[in-house]
C-alpha cells in the first residue's frame, strides 16, 4: 500500500481520497442545509467566525481531495472539469451552492408557505409572507386601469381579434403571399386603429364612450407598444435610407433628426410632448394625450431603428447595388426588392433589441399622467386601505414584464436562426 | 438635365416641408404665447428661484437664481451617472468574465443574473428598490452599525464625515504622484525598447502613490479628522445621525437600479469582446513562450478592448440618459429640478424643455465625438 498524503491526492489510493473527500463535502453542505432549513447550528460551541467559516473550510478540503486528474471515473472527471478545476474555482462553487441553500427557505416561505391569497381585505393577510390577496383584489385595475368593469369585455374582444388577425399570414394561400407585406404594413395597422377607436374608445354604435384617461394597466402598455412598434419601423426605415442618400438636404436632415432623438432621454421627450408640444399647435386644435405620447415614442424609437437598419445597409456588399442597377432597377425598386430584404434579415437581432427596449420604456408614460401598470401600482400603493404592499406589487409587475421580454428575446433568437443564410 | 431635375426635386420638396412645418409651429407658438402674455426669452434664469432642493452638491437655497438651480440639477445628474458608471463597470466586467468561466455553476449564475435584470424595465427596478426594498430598512434609532460606524437606515446611509485641513496640499501631492508615475512609465518603456531592461514600474508607482501623500501629512500640514456618526434626538420620535455625511435613499435606489441594470449590458459587451479574440491568437502567444498573464495583458486584452470599448461607451451614455428616471422617485436631478419644479413655477415650457434637451444632447454628442476620436486612434492600421 502506498503512503497516503492528504495534501497531494493522487491516483494510487484513488478510492480513499474520493470517499474521504466526498464525506467532507457532504458534511459541509449538510451543515449549511441544517442551519438554513431547520435553524440548527451544529457547531454553536465554536467561536462565531470559526463556526461560520467551518463548512467552507471542510468543503474546500473535500474538493481538494477529490481533485484527481484522469482518475478514470467518468462522473468524477466530469465534476472536476466543470466545477472543481482549482482551489479558487472550488471556493466559488461552494459559495454559490451555500448561497442557493441559504436563500431557498426565506424566499419559498415568502412566496408560498407564509403567503396569503384568501379573502379580499387587508385583514386577510396575517402571515409574514407575501399578501397575494392584494394582487387578487387589484388585478382588474392592474390589467385594465380605470376602465369600467362591465365594459372590459371590449378590451378583451379587440385584443383577441387583433391577435387572430395577426396570424392571417400563417393560413393564407400561396396566391395571396405576395400581398402579405402590404397587409402587415398598411391594412393591419388601419384595422387595428379602427378596432381600438370604435371598440375600446367607443362613442358610436351604441357603445359607451370611455376617455383615454381611464385606460390603463397592462392593456395600455400593450396598446402603446403595439402602435409604436407599427409606426417606428417604417419611419426608421425611411430615415436609414435618408441617411445613406446622396442628396445633401435629405441626408443632413436625417442625420440631424436621428442624432437629436438619440441624444435625449425619453423622459424629456415625453415632457416635451405633454407641456411643450401643445404650444406649437393652433389654439382650438386638441390632440389626445395618448396620441401625443404614441407619436413621441414612435419618433424616439424610429431613430434607434434607423441606426440599426443603417448597420444592415452598410454590411451589404457593393456588388448587390451594382447588380440591381445593372438590371435597370430604379432607386425604389432596387431597395424594395434587393437591398432591404437582405439588409433587414441581417439586423433582426438589433431590431428585436430595439423593440424590447421600447416595451421596457412604456412604463415611462406615467410622467404624463397615463396610468399603465407601473402607474397603477403607484396608485394602489398609496391607497389608504392597502398601505404597505409595495413589494408584492412590484414583484408581480416584474414577473409579468420579465415573461414578456424574455419571450420576445427568445423569439428573436429563433428568428435569427431561421433566417440565417450563408453567404 | 433629366438627372439634375431628379436630384433637385426631392430635395426641394424636403426643404419646403421642413420650412413649412417649422413656420407653422413658430407661428402657433407666437400666437399662443401672446395669448398667455408670456414673452420668449431666457431672462428668467437670473430671477430668484424661491424653491428648495433637498440634496445639493453646491450651496443652494431659495434665494439663488434659476440658473443656479439648473447647475444643482446638472451636478446631481452627473453625480448619479458617475457613481453608476463606476459600479456598473465593476459588476459588468466581473459578470462578463464569469460568463466565460469553465465552472458550470459560475457560468450559469452569471447568465441568470444577466437574463433576470435585463428583462425587467428599469423604472420598475428603481421603484422596487426605493418603495419596497429600502423602505424595509430600520429607523435610525434601531439601526445597527455596519463596518463599525456607518449606519444604513430608512432615512439614508450615514457615513463618517471627513474633515480635512489643507485639503488642497493633499490633492496636489496626489496629482504630483500621478504625473511622476506617468513620466516614470514612459521612461521605463523607453529603456525597455532601447536596452531591453525592465524596471519594477509597479513597485515604484505604488511607492510614490503612498509616499507623496504621506509626506503631505508630515510636512504639508494636512490633517484629517474623522467624525463618527452619533445618534441624535430631534423630537420624541425623530432621530438622525450627526455629524455624518448622509446619502439620501433616492440616490442609493437610483444608483443600485442603474448599475445593476446597465451592468448586464456591459457584461454582454465584455463577453463578446473576449470571445471576439480568436483562439489562434492565444495559442500563438503561448507558443512563443509568453506566460498566461502576459498572454492576457499583451495579446488578449489589447484586442478585446478594441471590441469592448465602443459599445460600452454607448452603455455609459444610456446610463446617463436613464438617470433622468430619477424624477420618478423625486431625486433632485436635472429633469426634476429644472424641467419639473422650475417649469411649474415659471410656465416657460419652450425655454426650459429646450435647455434640458440641449444639455443631454451636448453630453451625448461630446461623448460620441470622444468615442469616434478614440475609435480612429485604436483602429488597426492596415497597409
Amino acid at each position: 500500500m502506498n503512503k497516503l498524503n492528504f495534501l497531494k491526492p493522487d491516483k494510487n489510493n484513488l478510492y480513499v481520497y474520493v470517499y474521504t473527500g466526498s464525506a467532507l463535502l457532504f458534511i459541509s453542505i449538510f451543515d449549511v442545509f441544517l442551519s438554513s432549513f431547520f435553524n440548527i447550528n451544529v457547531t454553536s460551541y465554536l467561536p462565531g467566525p470559526v463556526s461560520l467559516l467551518l463548512p467552507l473550510i471542510i468543503g474546500l478540503f473535500g474538493l481538494h481531495l477529490i481533485r484527481i486528474e484522469f482518475s478514470g471515473l467518468k462522473y468524477l472527471d466530469l465534476l472536476n472539469k466543470n466545477i472543481n478545476t482549482s482551489n479558487f474555482n472550488g471556493a466559488l462553487t461552494l459559495l454559490i451552492i451555500f448561497a442557493i441553500i441559504m436563500a431557498t427557505p426565506p424566499s419559498l416561505s415568502w412566496f408560498i408557505f407564509d403567503a396569503n391569497i384568501a379573502g379580499d381585505t387587508k385583514e386577510a393577510c396575517t402571515g409574514s409572507g407575501a399578501c397575494w390577496t392584494y394582487i387578487k383584489v387589484w388585478l382588474r385595475r392592474f390589467m385594465y386601469g380605470m376602465y369600467p368593469n362591465e365594459l372590459q369585455w371590449r378590451i378583451n374582444v379587440s385584443f383577441i381579434l387583433l391577435i387572430a388577425l395577426a396570424f392571417v399570414g400563417y393560413f393564407s394561400g400561396e396566391k395571396l403571399k405576395k400581398f402579405l407585406t402590404l397587409y402587415y404594413v398598411i391594412i393591419y395597422p388601419i384595422i387595428a386603429y379602427i378596432l381600438i377607436y370604435y371598440l375600446i374608445s367607443g362613442g358610436s354604435f351604441g357603445l359607451e364612450w370611455v376617455e383615454t384617461g381611464a385606460w390603463g394597466g397592462l392593456s395600455l402598455t400593450f396598446i402603446v407598444s403595439f402602435f409604436c412598434l407599427i409606426f417606428c419601423f417604417p419611419i426608421g426605415m425611411l430615415l436609414a435610407l435618408g441617411r445613406r442618400s446622396n442628396l445633401p438636404t435629405i441626408k443632413y436632415f436625417s442625420v440631424g433628426f436621428i442624432e437629436f432623438w438619440r441624444g435625449v432621454p425619453l423622459i424629456t421627450v415625453l415632457f416635451m410632448s405633454s407641456v411643450m408640444f401643445p404650444m406649437f399647435l393652433p389654439e382650438d386644435f386638441f390632440m389626445d394625450k395618448l396620441v401625443r405620447v404614441i407619436i413621441a415614442i414612435s419618433l424616439f424609437e424610429a431613430a434607434y431603428v434607423a441606426e440599426v437598419i443603417r448597420g444592415g445597409l452598410q454590411a451589404l456588399p457593393r456588388g448587390q447595388y451594382d447588380a440591381a442597377k445593372s438590371l435597370g432597377m430604379g432607386y425604389w425598386k432596387m431597395h424594395i426588392f434587393v437591398i432591404l430584404p437582405q439588409a433587414l434579415k441581417l439586423v433582426i437581432p438589433g431590431i428585436a433589441n430595439t423593440f424590447l427596449a421600447l416595451v421596457k420604456d412604456t412604463p415611462l408614460i406615467f410622467v404624463v399622467g397615463l396610468m399603465e401598470i407601473a402607474g397603477m401600482l403607484g396608485l394602489a400603493k398609496t391607497n389608504p386601505k392597502w398601505l404597505g404592499f409595495a413589494m408584492e406589487g412590484y414583484v408581480f409587475a416584474a414577473i409579468i414584464f420579465w415573461i414578456i421580454c424574455y419571450a420576445m428575446s427568445k423569439y428573436s433568437y429563433n428568428l435569427e436562426l431561421k433566417y440565417k443564410t450563408e453567404r | 438635365m433629366n438627372n439634375k431635375v431628379k436630384k433637385f426635386v426631392p430635395q426641394l420638396i424636403t426643404l419646403l416641408a421642413i420650412i413649412l412645418v417649422f413656420g407653422f409651429f413658430t407661428y402657433n407658438a407666437q400666437i399662443n404665447m401672446d395669448n398667455r402674455g408670456i414673452e420668449f426669452g431666457y431672462g428668467f434664469l437670473k430671477q430668484e428661484s424661491s424653491f428648495d432642493v433637498q440634496f445639493s452638491l453646491i450651496e443652494y437655497d431659495g434665494s439663488h437664481s434659476y440658473a443656479r438651480a439648473y447647475f444643482v440639477g446638472l451636478l446631481n445628474t452627473l453625480l448619479v451617472s458617475f457613481i453608476g458608471i463606476i459600479l456598473s463597470t465593476v459588476i459588468g466586467v466581473i459578470v462578463g468574465i464569469a460568463r466565460l468561466s469553465p465552472n458550470f455553476l459560475i457560468k450559469n449564475t452569471a447568465a441568470f443574473y444577466v437574463e433576470f435584470f435585463r428583462n425587467i424595465p428599469l423604472l420598475l427596478q428603481i421603484f422596487f428598490w426605493y418603495f419596497a426594498a429600502l423602505r424595509a430598512l430600520p429607523l435610525p434609532q434601531d439601526a445597527e452599525a455596519w463596518f463599525g460606524s456607518t449606519y444604513m437606515t430608512i432615512k439614508g446611509y450615514y457615513v463618517p464625515l471627513f474633515v480635512w485641513n489643507n485639503l488642497d496640499v493633499f490633492l496636489y501631492s496626489i496629482l504630483a504622484a500621478i504625473i511622476s508615475i506617468v513620466i516614470i512609465r514612459s521612461y521605463a518603456k523607453k529603456i525597455q525598447e532601447n536596452e531591453g531592461k525592465q524596471l519594477p514600474v509597479l513597485y515604484i508607482s505604488l511607492g510614490l502613490l503612498l509616499l507623496l501623500p504621506l509626506l503631505s501629512f508630515v510636512i504639508g500640514g494636512v490633517n484629517l479628522e474623522i467624525k463618527t456618526p452619533v445618534l441624535k434626538q430631534l423630537s420624541a420620535t425623530g432621530f438622525i445621525f450627526e455629524p455624518a455625511l448622509s446619502l439620501p435613499p433616492e440616490l442609493i435606489a437610483l444608483v443600485l437600479a442603474l448599475s445593476l441594470y446597465t451592468a448586464t449590458f456591459i457584461a454582454e459587451c465584455v463577453r463578446a469582446g473576449i470571445q471576439g479574440v480568436s483562439k489562434g491568437q492565444k495559442e500563438a502567444a503561448a507558443s512563443i513562450g509568453l506566460t498566461p498573464r502576459q498572454v492576457l495583458k499583451l495579446v488578449i486584452m489589447p484586442q478585446a478592448l478594441r471590441i469592448i470599448i465602443p459599445p460600452t461607451t454607448n452603455q455609459y451614455l444610456n446610463l446617463t440618459k436613464n438617470s433622468s428616471l430619477a424624477a420618478a422617485i423625486a431625486y433632485p436631478d436635472l429633469v426634476l429640478v429644472f424641467a419639473g419644479t422650475a417649469l411649474m413655477q415659471t410656465g416657460r415650457a419652450i425655454e426650459i424643455v429646450s435647455i434640458t434637451m440641449l444639455t443631454y444632447l451636448s453630453i451625448s454628442l461630446a461623448i460620441s465625438a470622444l468615442m469616434n476620436w478614440y475609435n480612429k486612434k485604436i483602429a488597426i492600421k492596415e497597409k
